[in-house]
């Protein structure tokens, strides 16, 4: 019998609509979970317990989501509610709107619960840089819980939350969620509004869901995706009910192992964890094929050349006029932007606009910026020849476990390497799923492993039909770090 | 090294003060990322058109109504500094 708290999105429902337990109770389970962790784990920035209370008292178990409590990246607006972006440049913000998917997962039932940490403005793979202090891995409180969307992975790992809403710029919901061994979903480009989300790299952001499985990442696109007008790159392809294909069998479907994915620079343990998940593919009746995805090696530097030039011009709205931090009294309003910028933003922030105004500079932007966008065409024309052959791709998420907090803060480069396997799904606009596939023993500690799975644009149902048949065919999900350990079931056999 | 690189310059153009310190580690750090890009001089471009975003979609606009949105008092919720009803900023004009 498992406690509250540990429930799925699905089994929390059932729960709610047999009046076993009242939306009232489950909030109160989920505070009195953050009370007791989230002093070691810091995944929230903010919880708002009363607000959240009233909408749980009025909650309607009828709807789809109805009272289901869902934590909320701190870069997504909710009315009433402070959105900091983990940025001292929006300290004391509060939203004067909502999202659309915060709309939409109101209309659904849900109750946004608890502003979750990440790194400032989405710029980073660690959490590290939150300027209210680090986000911590549940499975190893001395590890990173991966970035940007590290507080959303870690209060669902940490059963602080049954699921959460992040964000994915280069890998920013995948990442973390492989870290932390929960499942994370970078739906399409496109396919979510992002209405409401404080922007970094506009042809890039997608919003997602974090969850315990697959079946929970399923519910949540379903109340968020489809067509907004106040977002003109929502397209108005239609919606499925992406739980329709959930439990069919694998006959005839097949995963493209791209080669340039294993060619050494993994950790080799994890390259062990994903081979074995790739091996119980094809003992449930997929086939695998060996696929190439060429201009793989120049993803990042297209990524963090692309990236940084729209950061830089997103965040030129910073100014201290209309909102967020202003500067003490500056002579002139040259003076003033300077120094409130310069008082607002941290260093990964500085680093990534300067970097992003230089490629966009007269005499460099057809060097740098106009090269990249042309270098992008050919990645996602990769993607496009691949598809051709298989119906997913199958890697790693992450090519290392979670590293130690401080390892890599002071080498961007480094750091930004942490996300080879998942930029290029963003540059392609494609969709893209972690899921956990095994463990790491780093120093004695089980650290979780991550799957990727990357599907066609808008084919987010087959490709969570392929991740379900793996997860519902293996234990790893069912998992829970120390921490949070409920049952003898829960705890036995961590090896691959 | 990317000799050309000068991280005074182009953070005065971001309108972002840089003490010494942050000038000197940043020069030396995006020198470095800017060092990492070079491969990219490596990729055979040539008749490839660039890539803004990944969908096949232009010039989307819609219908330009009017609708509830934020009362003055709201749109200057968030102000650092207002003034008569009106965003407060420093003298522009001598």
């Amino acid at each position: 019998m498992s406690s509250l708290i540990s429930l799925s999105v699905a089994e929390l429902q059932a729960q709610l609509r047999a009046r076993e337990v009242s939306p009232v109770e489950a909030l109160q389970a989920l505070q009195a979970r953050i009370a007791a962790v989230d002093g070691t784990i810091h995944g929230y920035l903010a919880h708002d317990d009363a607000a959240a209370l009233e909408a749980a008292r009025h909650a309607d178990v009828s709807l789809p989501l109805g009272g289901v409590p869902i934590a909320i990246k701190d870069v997504i607006n909710v009315r009433g509610q402070q959105c900091t972006c983990a940025s001292k440049i929006l300290e004391g913000f509060i939203s004067p709107y909502d999202a659309t998917v915060i709309t939409r997962l109101k209309a659904a039932g849900a109750i946004p619960f608890g502003r979750t940490n990440m790194d400032e403005f989405a710029m980073g793979s660690s959490t590290e840089n939150s300027a209210y202090g680090p986000t911590r891995n549940p499975w190893d409180p001395a590890r990173i819980p991966g970035g940007s969307s590290g507080g959303s992975a870690a209060v669902v790992a940490a059963d602080e939350a049954f699921a959460a809403l992040g964000s994915d710029t280069g890998g920013s919901i995948r990442q973390p969620a492989a870290l932390c061994g929960c499942v994370g979903l970078k739906p399409s480009y496109g396919r979510v509004s992002r209405f409401g989300l404080v922007a970094f790299a506009s042809s890039l952001d997608q919003i997602g869901p974090f969850s315990k499985n697959v079946r929970d990442s399923a519910l949540l696109l379903n109340a968020v995706a489809g067509r907004d007008p106040l977002d003109s790159t929502s397209l108005e392809e239609p919606v499925p009910d992406y739980t329709a294909l959930l439990g069919r069998d694998l006959k005839g479907v097949r995963l493209g192992m791209p080669k340039e994915y294993f060619v050494g620079g993994t950790d080799p343990q994890v390259d062990q964890a994903v081979r074995k998940a790739i091996a119980h593919y094809e003992s449930l009746g997929a086939e695998i094929v060996e696929i190439s995805l060429p201009h793989t090696e120049h993803a990042v530097g297209v990524y963090y050349i692309i990236a940084t030039a729209e950061a830089s011009a997103n965040l030129a709205r910073f100014d201290g006029v209309r909102y967020g931090h202003r500067t003490a009294e500056a002579e002139n309003i040259i003076e003033h932007y300077r120094r409130t910028r310069a008082e607002g933003f941290g260093p990964e922030v500085k680093r990534r606009i300067i970097l992003g105004t230089y490629v966009l500079s007269s005499g460099y932007y057809d060097a740098y910026y106009l090269r990249a966008q042309k270098v992008r065409a050919l990645i996602r024309q990769d993607f496009t020849r691949a598809f051709e052959q298989v119906d997913a791709i199958i890697c790693p998420t992450s090519p290392e476990p979670a590293f130690k907090l401080g390892d890599r803060s002071d080498d961007p480069l480094r750091m930004y390497l942490a996300d080879i396997f998942t930029i290029a799904v963003n540059l392609a606009g494609v969709c893209g799923v972690s899921l956990p596939c095994g463990f790491a023993q780093v120093e004695g500690k089980p650290l979780p492993v991550g799957l990727q799975l990357i599907g066609k644009p808008f084919r987010e149902a087959e490709l969570l039909q392929i991740a379900h048949a793996y997860e519902q065919s293996t234990e790893w999900h069912k998992k829970r770090p120390a921490m949070t350990r409920q049952t003898a079931a829960e705890t036995a056999d961590f090896d691959n | 090294m990317n000799s050309e690189f000068d991280v005074r310059y182009t953070a005065d153009l971001a309108r972002l003060h840089l003490s010494e310190e942050e000038a000197a580690k940043f020069q030396a750090q995006l020198s470095q990322v800017l060092e990492y890009v070079e491969k990219l001089k490596t990729v055979d471009v040539s008749g490839v058109e660039p890539m803004a975003h990944a969908n096949p979609v232009f010039n989307v606009v819609r219908e330009d109504e009017p609708r509830d949105w934020f009362t003055p008092k709201e749109a200057l919720a968030n102000a650092p500094r207002e003034a008569n009803g009106l965003f407060a900023v420093p003298k522009v004009i001598e």
